[in-house]
């Protein structure tokens, strides 16, 4: 496994989780677009070097094909699951105008209960 | 919302490229079975072609009547690929085994077909549909 | 018989694209969903009679063997769960008919229930790792869009929740994955349960650790539960009851399942760590609920609480403990499911499931305060009720290995169970009516009466069948700890 593509896998989830860290919808979006490509490195990490044509003439220095359709298939998956959140970050947008996450109402009511005990 | 931000340059590109993207399109389909290719790339490219058109029409809804609406090509994939998995299921075979016949068509030499083509065409309709859906739903003026 | 485990997972495909061709029609899309449910159910009821008379049954996408191809296997657990999960689907389906304005967003409803209930089917069944993540996928693909099915403000809000926290943990498993991959070099799981043996131990553990947390978000394990409580209240109640009883529950079918199948030498005896997790869910989630005023924010703590119990039969790493969390998951997906429909039932005659604004439903109707009663003492381990066997015997098995700690805060968590039941009971099913509705009866559709009637049903049947099935789990139980029956079905050696 080469160095390169464990450092980029690394600078890729870094900096997908700063982004899914966001309170706005759309880096969070991109967050993952970021974090799914930093998954998919490992993967192709986890095949082993490159090598020959995969199965055409076999056995030596053989490329390992797997990874590949499984990240294929994890690329699919990527494709549909953002197209959905887009879709949210959009109906959120319709809704409030807004492109950040709502406060959850409990934890609101539970904060503005401190604050009134801490004044007591 | 017709305006100044139509180009006219867009709009004669983009019917020109068309036909022609999404006759790459069903070569990438045809070929997916042993070279780059297949029907997700297939999907995605003939997708584009149809996004252009969108665009060319400032994402005009009325340029995309009469066209077929992008849930009946995700039910019509789904419906494609599915059969072929049962159909093999109910030939005796195991759940998606494929089977190939050899052909010889003029001009073209022999040609191998297989039955996960069938299947390729499925998830062919299945991501241009999901394609255009998302164009539609993101595209749609907010009220 | 490979038709068999292919079926449950084509026949939903299949009927959710012909669901999405009639999108027009809605009694074309319900005939098709039930058709297509009850041949499940038939199914799995076959495969199940199938795998107990003769023990694991594999077969391979494709024709392709294993390793290399991708094995759908059936061992008892699996049959099992499959059994009781198409049998909760098909009666939630039911009930979501009955109920007016369910299904009706753009035909969405049914083809992506059926979806749905595909993901579940492929993650019971897969015998491929990276299989099981794209059944996971799909499951949870479905259930984001059902969860925010109504598009509102407050599902948005929360939906969003939902889906960041899932997509984390799926990023994580593809790298669990990776990880395995890179380590053995196969993702079959009979080839794994093989090859791991082979693998250092510090990097067994690590990877059985990870793949404990990563799952342990979809399953809501204490400190991952967090986005639940949160997320379930807001969905429509057949959604939400669909997902309380079986996605969470999918959720500890895989931890159990590749904790067994996979890592079992990484845990000799009883896991410590696993134990202190599954104590702290079982505390926190019922505390929780305690804290509640909302049935359905009460009965979402709940399914965090017993989650806990689940995760405390698999920490024990024993026959008997094991064999406890098989028969509690397969008890709760039946008990949580008609719960919520009860709850929604309430709400769909009064208009909130709030308990400050609803008294006195006993007296108006008392089908539904019965209806509402048997689950809620089958949650709290009532005897003679179903959900008292599998506690019982958790318990035991607890005390059989000396873990006094995490077997008190078993039976802590159930006595406090039952407070929040009876909390929900005197709240809403007691005392006066309000004075504006005293003497009404209430108005309930008896579709959805009847749907959470079988189901209520269902829970009594554990109940009663309570020694067959405990015999059942006992079984499964034994598969799961000495997996070579499955190994050698899979792989044929």
């Amino acid at each position: 496994m080469s160095l390169a593509l464990a450092v980029a896998a690394g600078i890729l989830v870094s900096g997908g989780l700063y982004l899914v860290l966001q309170r706005t919808l759309t880096r969070v979006v991109l967050g993952f677009g970021l974090l799914s490509h930093g998954a998919n490195l490992v993967l192709l990490a986890a095949g082993g070097r490159a090598g020959a044509v995969p199965l055409v003439d076999g056995r030596r220095g053989m490329a390992d094909p797997l990874v590949q359709a499984m990240i294929l298939t994890a690329i699919v998956i990527t494709f549909g699951i953002t197209a959905f959140l887009l879709a949210l970050a959009y109906r959120s947008w319709q809704l409030t105008r807004d492109d950040q996450v709502e406060d959850d109402r409990e934890d609101r009511r539970i904060a503005r209960l401190a604050t009134r005990r801490g004044r007591r | 919302m017709t305006g100044p931000s139509r180009s006219p340059i867009l709009d004669v590109g983009s019917r020109a490229v068309f036909h022609t993207v999404l006759v790459v399109a069903v070569y990438l389909l045809c070929s997916g079975h042993n070279a780059p290719g297949g029907g997700f790339i297939a999907g995605l490219v003939a997708g584009a072609a149809f996004v252009l058109l969108d665009a060319a029409n400032d994402f005009d809804p009325a340029a995309r009547r009469g066209r077929l609406p992008p849930e009946v090509l995700l039910g019509a994939g789904l419906a494609v690929a599915a059969a072929t998995g049962l159909t093999s299921l109910a030939a005796g075979a195991t759940f998606l085994e494929s089977d190939f016949v050899s052909l010889s068509l003029p001009g073209f030499g022999t040609v191998k077909a297989t039955t996960a083509l069938v299947f390729d065409v499925g998830v062919f309709l299945l991501v241009l549909g999901m394609v255009l859906a998302v164009v539609d739903r993101l595209g749609e003026e907010p009220e | 018989m490979n038709a068999l485990l292919a079926l449950p997972v084509g026949l939903p495909v299949a009927g959710a694209a012909l669901a999405l061709l009639c999108r027009r029609s809605r009694p074309a899309q319900r005939a098709i969903s039930t058709g297509v449910l009850v041949a499940v159910t038939g199914v799995a009821l076959v495969l199940l009679r199938e795998v107990e008379a003769s023990g694991p049954v594999a077969g391979q996408i494709g024709g392709l063997a294993a390793p290399l191809g991708i094995t759908l296997v059936a061992d008892l657990f699996s049959a099992l769960m499959l059994v009781f999960a198409s049998v909760t689907v098909l009666t939630v389906l039911v009930y979501a008919v009955g109920q007016r304005g369910t299904d009706v967003h753009r035909g969405v409803f049914h083809p992506v229930y059926l979806l749905l209930t595909a993901g579940v089917c492929l993650a019971v069944l897969t015998g491929d790792l990276f299989n099981l993540f794209v059944a996971v996928e799909v499951m949870l693909a479905a259930s984001y869009v059902l969860i925010t099915l109504g598009a509102t403000r407050e599902q948005v809000r929360s939906g969003m929740t939902y889906v960041v926290v899932n997509l984390l943990a799926s990023t994580l498993l593809l790298v669990a994955i990776g990880l395995v991959y890179a380590a053995t070099g196969t993702v079959n799981l009979a080839d794994l349960s093989v090859k791991l043996g082979d693998v250092p131990g510090g990097l067994r553990l690590a990877l059985a650790l990870l793949f404990f947390v990563v799952l342990g978000v979809k399953a809501a394990i204490f400190p991952l539960f967090f986005w639940l409580p949160d997320a379930y209240p807001t969905a429509p109640t057949p959604v939400t009851a669909v997902f309380a009883g079986l996605l969470t529950k999918v959720g500890v079918y895989l931890v159990i399942r590749v904790e067994t199948l996979l890592f079992r030498p990484a845990f000799p005896g009883p896991s410590t760590l696993i134990l202190a997790v599954a104590a702290i869910t079982m505390l926190v989630g019922v505390l929780g609920a305690i804290a509640q005023n909302d049935i359905k924010r009460i009965l979402s703590f709940h399914i965090v609480s017993q989650i806990g119990y689940m995760v405390f039969g698999l920490g024990l790493f024993s026959l008997a403990g094991i064999a406890g969390a098989v028969f509690f998951v397969l008890n709760q997906i039946v008990v949580k499911t008609s719960l919520f429909l009860v709850c929604g039932l309430v709400e769909h005659a009064t208009g909130t499931g709030s308990l400050a604004r609803v008294s006195g439903l006993a007296r108006r109707s008392p089908l539904l305060a019965a209806l509402f009663l048997l689950p809620a003492l089958s949650l709290a381990g009532v005897p003679p009720l179903g959900g008292f066997v599998p506690k019982l015997a958790l318990v035991e098995a607890g005390f059989a290995l000396d873990r006094w700690a995490v077997a008190a805060a078993g039976l802590l968590a159930g006595l406090l169970t039952l407070f929040s039941m009876t909390k929900i009971w005197t709240g809403a099913f007691w005392g006066n009516p309000e004075p504006a509705a005293a003497g009404e009866r209430l108005q309930l559709p008896g579709i959805m009466v009847g749907a959470t009637a079988v189901l209520v049903a269902a829970t009594l049947a554990v109940g009663v069948a309570a020694r067959p099935l405990y015999d059942l789990s006992e079984r499964a139980a034994a598969e799961l700890l000495r997996p070579d029956g499955y190994v050698v079905e899979v792989l044929g050696r």
